[in-house]
């Protein structure tokens, strides 16, 4: 069955609390989830006060000031800063999204910012999630031009409004905010592809210039691999980029359908 | 599903068995059964206040009318149908014990089709006047 209760040695205890950065006027309180894979605890929530006034406005900036200022052994993935690498997804006050586009003004309502990994996911360290699955399964969907006629002199042209339709699907980061948002990916995330590798399916199957939009679909039409998808609609929610994996899902299941009835 | 001592690759895990390539016919029976039950829900009723507080010979003569027998006859059929599927993902969501799953599955056909069968013979027997 499906465990609805986390496993023994992930179940959070106790926790440390740093003391407030001596000489801050303001500080904001961060509760951050920690676990060490060499100390065979189990994982803890600590307690760190950031110096509002000499740290950047986002939850990344106040982990990078913990980071720099309190505990150096504080880990997490980030990268460009600013919402195009896709790095530091994590999830904030309950809410899987990206640390660096996320303001600490916008959560916790003035109270602690909670950060914790992306639920759901293997925990290598910290808020570093072990996104090995994830990765296999936008390699799965093979996403690259696949085509049969000879590859023309200059290149493969597509119309304006072909290319439009590319738009709100071409744009995701790969954060995996969304598929770690998805109660179906949690029950089934061996079998399920979850929202942004079926984005990126749906993407490439969009695209007119590919010549195996048949050999995709195909590829997906299966019970678990695209049909657990019940439209729960977290991954719209959750997605930093504002797209709508759901309604892409919704687009697969609709060719599904035309192309047998 | 293999643990993380595994050796076998991430891709091929995920690749596994390969696509089923089914599944479509379902979800789209699950969404036709949806809409014959929207359609068929206001005359099932209207029906089954028109049957409260009526005899056997009350309620027989009324299921011998044909568009009434067929109406719950329809309803029936999209209703237990719908039943099968939508429990049936219930048990491919949740069981993750392959036997245990076909099991499960086995046993809510068997279920289905047994109440399917014993309406539809409710409602002839008594529209046929039996």
């Amino acid at each position: 069955m499906v465990e609805f209760a986390l496993p023994k040695n992930s179940k959070i205890s106790g926790g440390k609390t740093w003391p407030k950065p001596t000489g801050a006027t303001e500080t904001r309180e961060f509760r951050v989830y920690r676990w060490n894979p060499d100390d065979g605890k189990n994982p803890s929530v600590d307690t760190y006060y950031v110096d509002t006034h000499d740290c950047g406005p986002m939850v990344l900036d106040g982990l990078i000031w913990i980071k720099n200022h309190i505990d150096p052994t504080l880990t997490f993935r980030r990268s460009c800063r600013e919402g195009v690498c896709g790095s530091c997804a994590m999830n904030i006050d309950g809410q899987n999204t990206l640390a660096c586009t996320k303001s600490m003004h916008d959560v916790g309502a003035g109270g602690a910012v909670k950060v914790n990994p992306l639920p759901h996911q293997p925990v290598v360290k910290d808020l570093v999630p072990d996104l090995t699955n994830f990765y296999a399964q936008y390699a799965s969907i093979e996403p690259w031009l696949k085509t049969t006629t000879p590859t023309p002199q200059k290149e493969w042209r597509q119309s304006h409004e072909d290319r439009e339709k590319l738009d709100g699907l071409y744009e995701c980061i790969l954060c995996a905010c969304c598929s770690t948002s998805c109660p179906s990916y949690w029950w089934n995330s061996e079998r399920f592809l979850g929202p942004a590798a079926l984005l990126q399916a749906t993407r490439w199957v969009t695209d007119s210039r590919d010549e195996a939009t048949g050999e995709r679909l195909d590829n997906l039409e299966d019970p678990f691999r695209l049909y657990r998808c019940h439209t729960i609609m977290n991954c719209a929610k959750a997605c930093p980029k504002g797209l709508n994996p759901s309604e892409a899902i919704a687009e697969l299941k609709f060719k599904m359908v035309e192309r047998q009835i | 599903m293999s643990g993380p001592s595994s050796m076998r690759t991430p891709l091929e895990r995920v690749r596994g068995l390969g696509s089923a390539h089914t599944g479509t016919s379902d979800f789209w029976r699950q969404r036709l059964t949806a809409v014959a039950m929207t359609l068929l829900i206001v005359p099932v009723i209207v029906v089954v206040i028109m049957l409260i507080g009526r005899n056997h010979a009350g309620a027989a003569q009324m299921l011998g009318s044909i568009p009434i027998a067929i109406i719950l006859l329809l309803f029936i059929v999209a209703s237990t149908w719908h039943m099968k599927i939508g429990m049936q993902v219930v048990f491919e969501d949740y069981i993750h014990n392959e036997k245990l799953k076909i099991a499960c599955v086995m046993a809510n056909n068997f279920f289905c089709v047994a109440v399917a069968l014993a309406s539809i013979y409710a409602i002839l027997k008594l529209s046929s006047g039996v």
